[in-house]
């Protein structure tokens, strides 16, 4: 249902031609679908209305440069608008000179305070901090208890009292973390809704007896309208510092971001993605904005693809492919380099327009697609992997056995890297996204294919050929077929 | 006297929502373009969604364009929600005739399972049932030490299993300990996770397919726990849920702040799995069956 924002508006600009200026007229609709979006992606409603009233006096009159179509010239107006709203970022904590830092986290229950208490202190520790953890939930069962364990993953000292109210344990706390010699405290409050009286109340003593340095509040991404209200009523009660984005790893647009952020001003510090205890980054507009707008996060593709991608062995491999001397063992080598960025799906989802197509992937799990090949070659001794053609019934089975799978799908694989002679020729000229995109492609083959484990799907054309087309098909594989089979040949060392 | 209570109840977590709704300043007004789009924005700000707000408003529009609005109006949009809301079968949770009955919980992290767990065990255990609680989440730290103090609180038996192990076997053994108790329910809890999982997705179907091949049947309920502050997104968990452990009803948490969880209503239409459960509160008691009626009509009481 989350189409992305480009393609819905392109739909609504099909309908009407648009020339020469972007009027009031035919601005209406495709304005329109960016308000459905916004809604859509969470974004309070008196927000959207606000937006929409600047963006429709940029856009109109603006005028349509050529070469540009105008759903993207408008969503690039609404991209521009958005960051501005979000305003710069600043990942930075400044920390005290003398004594601890003090930093509060607040939020509603399930927001993933706990979770975010212990990746900020990794986050910490990778700053050359000592953080301490101070285990200030007494209402959740067992509250203390995980943040214990969270601080041991993390190698963290927590700090727990009980039989104290939490003003008191977060006074204790400081005084702890001061004979310790910790310089940073993160103190992990209970969750509490805002228009709960007396729970707000104890956060205002702890901020007024404690005096924490930064007040951060977590905001779970998939909030709704409501965003507004909870984040507003915490900042009232406590002057927030920044807020902490949860649970970004899902499919939520995180509409809430910009809601919170226009409505209190406070600004996003840092995002959650994901339950490991490594995933706290700092917060980047942009990446967000396209989000929000389904545009895909290509930055964090690329990124993710320079921190794993060792540059010399990419080369090598590109220089093999040119060459056509790609065999299984460089093609183990780039699955794990892809792996390596994530799972596939999590790869998928940052390309814009890719979001769909990881939807339309469905039930099929690229991730275990891609895990079976990569077990299937690592079975194969490595004069196997260089010449496939070894691989007589004995070699099929014990490979079969090695891999926990059929010895059809071995064959199956090999029959399909054979066919991918020329692919890999074209895989060599492709840039690091296409390749994903041609693996995954490969994963979905199999999965859908259960007999010919890595055949492509054969796609219907809604015509019937006649016998006589039939035939002229069959003679143009078989010659393609006899061609490839030279070139193998001709290939020293095949 | 008890539908009072629960209405007064919803009234009190709802009131919120009610004067969002401010049904006078209603009465008397022309219904235009600039009535439908105000009606519009109060129907979004309660999270009910572009979609399912865009299917009601067109009909309040064949309705009663150019009408004045009045209480005839506010009867008409009332009751396409009831309409859209209510559920054809009222019993609370399925009921299996050999025991036990076996209720699957699963929602996405922090949705508030394990405290809507806690709830619905008390209740049971109210109505003079006995209850085996399966702490599958095995992942999340403490998790089953969290199940454990409110298992202890309600007097329900609890199966748990170490730090990381597989929660299928967990559930397993549960469903073990369920049979040979002769106890009547079971309810099995599991890790929190995002529906983008897909991972984890597949972990669920396991559980479910492990409680199927030991209790034939089983799960009698399949509850999605939807947080009532989530916003469209709850869609897509519902979907997703939906399409890996068929669902058969919804437990909407977090009902006693200001989030309104209109996005029941979009849920209803797009997925039609009924609300079983309100949490409307911290205690124990604030966790309601889901009455349409009341539900609507402490939206504009």
């Amino acid at each position: 249902m989350f189409d992305d924002l480009q393609k819905r508006l392109s739909s609504a600009f099909k309908r009407f031609r648009v020339s020469g200026v972007l009027t009031e007229a035919n601005m209406k609709e495709g304005l329109r679908e960016v308000r459905t979006a916004l809604l859509e992606a969470d974004v309070n409603f008196n927000v959207v209305q606000d937006f929409m009233a600047r963006i429709q006096e940029q856009a109109v009159g603006a005028e349509v440069i050529k070469k540009v179509r105008p759903e993207q010239q408008l969503v690039k107006i609404v991209h521009d608008e958005m960051i501005a709203t979000m305003g710069p970022s600043d990942p930075t904590i400044r920390f005290e000179k003398t004594g601890p830092t003090v930093i509060m986290l607040c939020g509603l229950q399930g927001s993933g305070k706990t979770t975010t208490s212990g990746k900020l202190a990794r986050l910490l520790l990778s700053q050359e901090r000592r953080p301490m953890l101070v285990a200030a939930d007494l209402q959740r069962p067992a509250a203390v208890e995980q943040l214990k364990v969270v601080g041991e993953q993390v190698g963290v000292p927590v700090f727990s009292e009980v039989g104290v109210d939490p003003v008191k344990l977060c006074q204790n706390a400081v005084i702890e973390a001061n004979r310790k010699g910790c310089d940073t405290i993160i103190l992990d409050t209970a969750g509490r809704l805002h228009v709960d009286d007396e729970l707000m109340a104890e956060l205002v003593q702890i901020e007024k007896k404690v005096r924490p340095h930064h007040v951060y509040f977590v905001c779970d991404a998939m909030t709704g309208q409501d965003a507004v209200a909870s984040a507003a009523a915490f900042n009232k009660a406590l002057e927030l510092d920044g807020v902490i984005l949860t649970k970004l790893d899902g499919d939520a647009r995180g509409g809430a971001a910009l809601s919170v952020r226009k409505v209190t001003g406070v600004p996003v510090k840092f995002v959650g993605k994901g339950e490991k205890l490594d995933k706290l980054e700092p917060f980047d507009p942009e990446r967000l904005v396209g989000q929000m707008l389904g545009m895909g996060d290509i930055v964090g593709l690329v990124e993710a693809a320079q921190a794993t991608v060792d540059a010399e062995e990419a080369r090598i491999q590109q220089e093999k492919m040119a060459k056509g001397k790609f065999d299984l063992e460089d093609f183990r080598k780039q699955i794990i380099q892809i792996k390596k960025m994530g799972s596939v799906q999590d790869v998928m989802g940052m390309f814009p327009g890719m979001g769909q197509m990881t939807e339309s992937l469905g039930n099929i799990d690229a991730d275990s697609e891609i895990r079976r090949i990569q077990g299937i070659i690592d079975s194969m001794t490595p004069r196997e992997r260089s010449r496939p053609d070894l691989i007589d019934i004995g070699r099929r089975r014990r490979i079969a056995a090695g891999a926990g799978v059929e010895p059809s799908d071995v064959s199956g694989l090999v029959k399909q890297f054979d066919a991918m002679a020329s692919f890999v020729k074209q895989m060599s000229q492709m840039s690091m996204l296409d390749k994903i995109k041609a693996m995954t492609g490969l994963g979905r083959a199999a999965a859908s294919n259960p007999m010919a484990k890595l055949m492509t799907p054969k796609v219907g054309t809604g015509k019937r050929l006649s016998p006589k087309e039939r035939e002229k098909l069959r003679k143009q594989r078989e010659k393609e077929d006899r061609k490839k089979r030279r070139e193998q040949r001709d290939q020293p060392g095949a | 006297m008890a539908i009072k209570g629960i209405l007064e109840r919803f009234k009190k977590g709802l009131a919120k929502t009610a004067q969002l709704f401010n049904v006078r300043s209603w009465f008397g007004r022309k219904v235009d373009q600039a009535f439908l789009d105000e009606l519009e924005g109060r129907l979004i700000q309660a999270d009910v969604g572009v979609a399912a707000t865009s299917r009601i408003i067109e009909s309040v529009r064949e309705a009663f364009a150019d009408q004045t609005a009045d209480e005839n109006l506010v009867a008409f949009v009332k009751d396409q929600l009831k309409e859209l809301l209510r559920d054809p079968s009222p019993d609370a949770l399925t009921v299996s005739a050999k025991k036990p009955s076996v209720y699957l919980i699963a929602g996405v992290n922090g949705s508030g399972k394990t405290t809507s767990i806690a709830k619905l065990a008390q209740r049971l255990r109210d109505q003079g049932k006995s209850v085996v609680l399966a702490a599958c989440d095995t992942f999340r730290a403490a998790a089953a030490d969290q199940l454990s103090i409110w298992a202890e609180r309600s007097g329900c038996e609890i199966v748990r299993g170490a730090p990381g192990a597989d929660p299928a076997s967990v559930a397993h053994d549960a469903c073990q300990r369920a049979l040979a108790r002769g106890s009547e329910v079971l309810i099995v809890d599991t890790a929190g996770r995002l529906h983008t999982q897909t991972h984890l997705m597949r972990e669920l179907e396991k559980i479910k397919s492990v409680v199927q091949r030991q209790i034939p049947g089983a799960p009698h309920e399949v509850l999605l726990v939807l947080d009532g502050t989530n916003g469209q997104n709850a869609i897509r968990q519902a979907e997703v849920f939906t399409k890996s452990i068929g669902c058969t009803g919804v437990i909407l948490t977090k009902l006693d702040g200001t989030a309104k969880g209109g996005v029941v209503v979009a849920v209803r239409q797009t997925l039609k799995l009924p609300v079983k459960f309100l949490g409307v509160g911290e205690g124990i008691e604030d966790f309601q069956p889901f009455d349409a009626e009341a539900f609507v009509e402490s939206l504009f009481s």
